[in-house]
């Protein structure tokens, strides 16, 4: 980190850069190390000061000549304190002055302004550490007593900087980042969002409640098109105590924004900053950016702009370093009875038949292990029982009457219309054998549908249950009351809207969770409820079984991912990191890994054995609303309310593939049962399908594109669309893909 | 970086007016401005942020709107007690006030009697949740079923790369003002396989849309398309100057079948020509019935079109009648709106009625069974399908007359072409039909009474002695007063004059023995009568502004949904009449009439005049058998003119099918629809009076 020196630096800012080696240095500081944060601003806020002295007093006394029209003094005395002398030096001053002067004179000409910012920025930088500093340090003090907790948090932004200066400043950076080569122009354009949003927050911290209004106003419509949902956030944050309770504000203040930005941009911007002595800006780098620097070539825009959009910024590099095991377990070996095809549409009826699967070895490919497996005992899986197996024989049947998906051979689409929903379908899950829907109502309800000619039953009663002959050979049908038999069930015991529902792989039980902060397990047997399994305060927005049963996975607006088992009511691991709700919740096919979605726009992919997270996955503009994994879990696929569809390689923890063409909020993402063809249903009444090998083999994957992460996608969206679906005026919200690769939809219809 | 700057997004702030009123409305008067405009702030950041989190509730309900659970939840998630009180599902709309300077925007609270809530019937229950599967793609491609939405949405339109014929018309409504007297509009006609097929169960009015209002379908951003048309002459040229956004053309767009309706395509053709009748049955009854036939109308089109041209040619009378049965199915489908195939269509029909030879032994097979049922078709679709842009009823007469006229007509076109105006109603059959008798008499009695004719001619002068006589004595009986004077009759229409009264006396017995037996109903179905009730008055050229309205006649009604292939009567012409006549050689008292103040120039034009209920039908009937049409102050005819030598250069194209050569005939209809113009449009629709 040596390079970072440089042979120009100011004296005076010598010991900032000092601590900033160190920063540099240890690489990566812990996000909640605010120790050297602290010193660096304290130290610095004592040595400007002492510079900026005779500067002050010196633009005092111009400014008081310049009152006096006493232009030939004020053009000697600059010569002699060395000020450039230009003749458009005149404004400069006096909207310097007036700044020293306390008069918070904003409204000053912004195009005369502009174009003399640079100026400007040379002239003041160190004016405002010993002019403001009275009113700002009053304030925080009475601010901080009353909230300890959150003046820790917020401390950092008791800057003491002239409130009027902050857009010279702001407007000073822009001017020079649009005045550097193209190639680092769009890098350090980076810096612009975070550094307005915390000299934005600064200036509202310290009760400068207009001109914060101002800088908004200025520069807000600078920013990216797709930080507008933040920004609104902000906007309407406009006085100190407003910030206490908003979870956006303590989200950036937590937080670093992480940028990434090649080392040659890094010292180009840092060059500027220390030249000016623009130390305003520098601290907010320091203390609120986390600067990922990298050797190599600066990224294009269209490099960044397509990992940027995160409510914080980037993943680290090092965030997605670790290993993750994506391949998929070692299947069991169950033998394949040879059944003619009788039996097999008994078994369709589900009639149990007895069957002994032979322990024998089926088939040479599911012996090997797959490198990239996790062990197969690397979370305890539950066994398998003898309907499981069933299950699983079944299963295999059905494959291999799989239709094979090509883009010419596209699957067709049957589609569940919800009638009579009155706006109020919520969550839509299908069986993996794809005989029940369940859907979840606004009205708290659950319901569950059989869509084959097989009814739903529910198991007798204790009593009636005493009477059956526990040895018949048909004690499973025995078991059933007929006269409950019907279509459909309604499951009672939600407070609140339904908001995520999942059938246990085994199709025994049914997962919802609710607005009420519970997530229920019901049973399908008995159609009552199991278990309400409480430890989210706040909605759960998300629910969904592990692959393998038994384990669980929720999340909800309390920002916190939780594991469960099935048979315990407390979680087993709570996964935090994400800066916002957590809208969405996905196992691994190997079940070793979740993957979590947020409205902080980021991905994360956890480790359910550590508890780690083991990639954040950036690159969204707006809440993901749904995650989907290839079959062989080595991509994901994930759509967000910006109607964009991104597709992510696990292993390497990058985007592999962009695929535009929604309008609208992707609420279901699938995979064929291959894994050729990603089908996306949407808010816009579309079902759309895409050729995900044709995507995954666009990309290539040479070692420093994986080494980087600066993938550079292809534009392909249009050739890899194979098919749109309009429905009439019913938003898809759930899809899935039978076991011959008959994709089913389900939404509401919405008249 | 440098986006657009998007709208303002801050400093929204409550009025501190509306903090000073709500103050009041909870008994705190007097407020200070200062608290006001704190408070002010305060609530507009909350609100702000409760909004912002009920978004979210929005979101995961997978809405795109917010409702009021949704800002509940919101609050509830901020811990802040909840709205109680009703729901409402609809909007409440403020209300407004304003006093002493001060405006107000409330919602009004009644106060709600509890008896009213309870003595009210309870709402009907809503009906509950049900799930219902159907196809939204099937291998890719997305069925056209009610449940999914019209392609059309989706479809990428096309340039359409050529077309075949500009048919040109006058624009009768532009003649309303006058600068748009000589504006043309073209329409284009496109060969039908090209046809736009999207719509595939479009309801039919919107088949109709498309197709008669061509410039109304054209998507925005296609008027370029119109440059196309370059060197289609001066016409062209001059009326694009004038009217640019008129020439437009019907975007492509390629549309292929499904395996299951190419499989049905097949069968139902192939059963339809094939040699089991029953199997003919179904599939005209299932062509005559199917709501989904839409897509497969071009083919079926096609197919007809060319299976007469060939067998005309190979004078296969069998599968030309079948062909014909067809045509009657696909017209008695109320969910087909066949104008866009009229042009393959009603070449094929016309040919039917009027090609010289239709079957191989002209002297023993009944083709005249095929001209009379292709003339009713022919009737039926004028009825449906004429309009004042296509004109298609004045110019089929125009058509039969001009080859009824010619001197050397085969006796079969001959009778072709009488049947054919014949069956186009009573009024045609007054004005064209009565003032030929004398002379197609004498022709028939230099066949009968000649010395050497072939057999044929023969036959063929029987039969059109016999059409003549059905057709013309049901309209002197209805028309001419009495009494039958077997000598008048003589003189009045030469030749067949004494048949002609014996037959009319014959009609005349009839009616008053079915009026005292049938009921009204029938009575108009079996006797088709001339009901004219005038729904324009004064200025009646302007009548063909509307676009004629087709009210269907109850009796019409169950003519139309005949079985499929059966020959009945057709109805009557409900609606329109064209009528045409040469104005020189016209003879008939009323007719004289009407004609006197005619120009005598070559006029064409129409006027939709709608028949109302059966009422009027039967005193109308009566009037007229009692005096003449003079005595119904409010009718008003509409005089074709036969074409004249005005407009004959015009017409030297269209001309009728060439009893020679049949087998172009299906073209040259086409043909004559291509240059149909007339010079003064409007200027003849005339009152009796």
């Amino acid at each position: 980190m040596a390079a970072v020196q440089d042979g120009q630096l100011n004296m005076e800012v010598e010991k900032d850069i000092k601590t900033e080696i160190t920063n540099d240095g240890s690489g990566n500081i812990n996000a909640n190390s605010s120790s050297p944060g602290s010193t660096s601003s304290g130290g610095k806020s004592k040595s400007p000061a002492g510079s900026g002295e005779d500067q002050q007093t010196l633009l005092a006394v111009l400014q008081f000549l310049k009152r006096n029209k006493l232009t030939e003094s004020v053009d000697i005395l600059r010569r002699e304190a060395g000020l450039s002398a230009d003749a458009d030096d005149s404004p400069v001053s006096d909207s310097a002055g007036a700044g020293s002067g306390g008069v918070p004179n904003v409204s000053a000409d912004g195009g005369d302004a502009n174009s003399l910012l640079s100026r400007v920025s040379i002239a003041t930088p160190v004016a405002p550490p010993a002019t403001a500093p009275p009113k700002a340090t009053g304030s925080m003090a009475s601010g901080g007593e009353d909230q300890p907790d959150v003046n820790v948090v917020l401390s950092a932004y008791s800057q003491q900087g002239d409130p009027v200066l902050y857009p010279l400043y702001y407007n000073g950076l822009k001017k020079f980042i649009e005045s550097v080569l193209d190639c680092h122009r769009a890098e350090l354009s980076q810096v612009f969002y975070p550094l307005f949003v915390h000299m934005y927050l600064e200036l509202v911290y310290n009760n400068h409640e207009n001109e914060a209004k101002q800088f908004f106003e200025k520069f807000s419509g600078d920013q990216e098109c797709y930080y507008e949902e933040d920004l609104r956030i902000l906007s309407s944050m406009s006085k100190k105590e407003h910030m206490k309770g908003n979870e956006t504000m303590l989200d950036f203040r937590t937080s670093k924004f992480v940028l990434r930005i090649s080392r040659d941009s890094y010292q180009l911007l840092k060059r500027h900053l220390q030249e000016r002595q623009n130390n305003q800006i520098w601290n907010i780098i320091q203390e609120h950016l986390y600067i990922d620097i990298f050797d190599g070539m600066p990224r294009s825009k269209s490099q960044i702009d397509a990992m940027s959009g995160s409510l914080a910024g980037e993943g680290k590099r090092d965030a997605n370093k670790a290993k993750v095991f994506y391949g998929l377990l070692k299947e069991p070996e169950i033998e394949v009875p040879l059944d003619d095809e009788d039996e097999e549409a008994e078994n369709e009826e589900g009639k149990p038949k007895k069957k002994k699967p032979k322990k024998d070895s089926m088939g040479s490919k599911s012996k090997k292990q797959d490198p990239n497996a996790p062990q197969q005992t690397r979370i305890p899986l539950p066994e398998l029982k003898d309907s499981d197996k069933l299950d699983k024989i079944m299963n295999m049947k059905e494959a291999t009457k799989k239709i094979r998906l090509s883009p010419d051979n596209l699957p067709s689409i049957c589609f569940y219309s919800f009638l009579n929903a009155y706006q109020g379908l919520t969550a839509v899950d299908f069986t993996d054998d794809s005989s029940l829907i369940a859907g979840g109502f606004a009205d708290s309800t659950v319901r569950v549908w059989s869509v084959t000619p097989k009814k739903l039953r529910r198991v007798k009663s204790a009593a009636d249950l005493s009477n059956i002959d526990k040895e018949s050979d048909d004690v499973l049908e025995r078991i059933m009351d007929e006269k409950t038999a019907s279509e459909s069930k309604i499951l009672y015991g939600h407070s609140g809207p339904v908001y995520g529902i999942s059938f246990s792989p085994d199709r025994n039980y049914l997962l919802s969770s609710s607005e009420d902060g519970t997530v229920r397990l019901w049973s399908l047997q008995t159609f009552t409820c199991l278990v309400g399994y409480k430890g989210h305060n706040y909605p759960v927005w998300d629910t969904q079984f592990s692959p393998y049963g038994y384990y669980f996975i929720s999340g909800g607006h309390d920002r916190v991912a939780r594991l469960w088992a099935t048979d315990h009511y407390q979680p087993l691991r709570m996964f935090a990191g994400h800066l916002a709700d957590i809208t969405c919740t996905l196992f691994h096919p190997n079940s070793n890994y979740v993957a979590t979605g947020s409205a902080d726009r980021t991905i994360r992919l956890w480790d359910v054995l550590t508890g780690n997270c083991v990639r954040i996955l950036t690159g969204h503009k707006g809440p993901i609303h749904s995650l989907a994994f290839s079959p062989n879990g080595k991509f994901m696929a994930s759509g967000a309310t910006d109607g964009r569809v991104l597709l992510w390689d696990v292993g390497h923890g990058l985007m592999v593939g962009e695929l535009k063409g929604h309008s609208d909020t992707i609420y279901a993402l699938k995979f064929s049962r291959d894994g050729e063809i990603l089908a996306s249903g949407s808010m816009d009444n579309t079902v759309k399908l895409w050729d995900t090998l044709k995507a995954f083999d666009d990309v290539e994957l040479d070692d420093f594109t994986a080494a980087t992460g600066h993938i550079h996608l292809p534009e392909n969206s249009q050739e890899l669309l194979l098919g749109t679906y309009m429905t009439k005026s019913t938003p898809v919200i759930h899809l899935h893909f039978t076991r011959r690769n008959l994709l089913l939809a389900a939404g509401a219809y919405n008249p | 970086m440098a986006e657009e700057r998007r709208p303002k997004q801050c400093t929204v702030v409550l009025p501190t007016e509306s903090m000073k009123a709500m103050a009041e409305s909870i008994g705190v008067g007097q407020l200070q401005e200062e608290s006001c405009a704190a408070l002010s702030e305060e609530v507009s950041y909350r609100i702000k942020e409760i909004a912002q989190d009920a978004l979210k509730f929005m979101h995961h309900g997978k809405r795109r709107k917010l409702t009021t659970s949704d800002i509940d939840h919101a609050l509830k998630l901020k811990n802040v007690e909840p709205l109680y009180g009703f729901q409402s599902q609809e909007f409440i709309p403020f209300r407004f006030a304003s006093g002493g300077g001060r405006e107000l925007h409330f919602y009004e609270e009644k106060e709600v009697d509890l008896s009213d809530i309870i003595n009210t019937p309870l709402p009907r229950v809503p009906l509950d949740v049900s799930l219902k599967a159907h196809w939204l793609s099937i291998e890719g491609v997305q069925p056209a079923i009610p449940e999914n939405p019209p392609p059309g949405e989706m479809s990428v339109c096309v340039c359409f790369p050529s077309f075949s014929i500009i048919y040109l018309s006058k624009a009768a409504f532009f003649t309303k003002q006058p600068h748009f007297h000589h504006v043309y509009i073209f329409t284009v006609y496109i060969p039908s396989h090209f046809f736009p097929l999207h719509f595939p169960s479009a309801p039919k009015e919107q088949q109709k849309a498309e197709s008669t209002e061509p410039l109304k379908v054209v998507k925005p951003g296609q008027e370029e398309e119109g440059s196309i048309q370059k060197g289609q002459g001066a016409i062209s040229a001059e009326a694009k100057g004038k009217k640019e956004g008129l020439m437009r053309m019907k975007p492509r767009s390629t549309h292929e079948l499904s395996v299951e309706q190419q499989l049905y395509y097949k069968e139902i053709t192939e059963a339809c020509v094939g040699s089991c009748e029953a199997k003919r049955a179904e599939a005209l009854q299932s062509i005559a019935t199917d709501p989904g036939l839409y897509q497969m109308l071009p083919r079926f089109s096609t197919f007809i079109s060319e299976g007469v041209r060939v067998n005309v040619v190979q004078n296969n009378l069998a599968l030309l009648i079948y062909l014909m049965r067809m045509v009657k199915a696909l017209m008695d489908n109320p969910t087909l709106y066949l104008e866009k195939y009229l042009h393959e269509l009603i070449p094929a029909v016309v040919t039917c009625i009027v090609s010289k030879q239709l079957c191989l032994r002209p002297d023993v097979d009944n083709h005249w069974a095929l001209r009379d049922f292709a003339a009713r078709l022919m009737a039926q679709s004028c009825k449906t399908f004429s309009t004042t842009t296509n004109n298609i009823q004045s110019r089929i007469t125009k058509t039969f007359t001009k080859s009824w006229l010619d001197e050397k007509t085969q006796w079969t076109t001959r009778y072709g072409c009488i049947a054919g105006l014949s069956e186009l109603g009573p009024d045609v059959i007054k004005t064209l039909i009565l003032p030929r008798l004398t002379v197609e008499g004498a022709r028939i009695k230099a066949v009968s009474e000649g010395p050497v004719v072939s057999n044929i001619d023969k036959i063929g002068a029987d039969h059109v002695q016999s059409l003549l006589l059905k057709h013309c004595a049901s309209v002197i009986a209805k028309t001419r007063p009495l009494p039958d004077n077997m000598e008048q009759y003589r003189a009045d229409y030469g030749y067949l004059g004494p048949t002609l009264c014996s037959h009319v006396v014959k009609a005349r017995a009839q009616a008053a023995l079915q009026a005292q037996q049938v009921n009204r109903t029938t009575l108009t179905i079996t006797q088709p009568r001339p009901t004219l009730t005038v729904s324009q008055s004064g200025i009646g050229g302007s009548g063909g502004s509307r676009s004629p309205s087709i009210i269907k006649v109850p009796s019409s009604l169950t003519l139309m949904s005949t079985r499929p292939g059966t020959p009945t009567q057709p109805s009557p012409p409900a609606t329109k009449y064209i009528v045409m006549a040469t104005s020189a050689g016209a003879s008939s008292t009323q007719q004289v009439i009407t004609l006197s103040s005619s120009s005598g120039s070559s006029v064409t034009s129409t006027v939709a005049s709608a028949t109302s209920t059966l009422q009027p039908l039967v005193k109308l009937e009566s009037r007229g058998a009692g005096g003449l049409g003079g005595s119904r102050p409010l009718q008003k005819y509409i005089v074709v003119s036969l074409p004249t030598s005005a407009s004959s250069s015009l017409e030297s194209k269209s001309g009728m099918l060439p009893p020679s050569s049949s087998s172009t005939s299906p073209i040259s209809l086409e043909a004559g629809m291509k240059m149909d113009r007339s010079d003064s449009p409007g200027a003849s629709t005339q009152s009796p009076h």
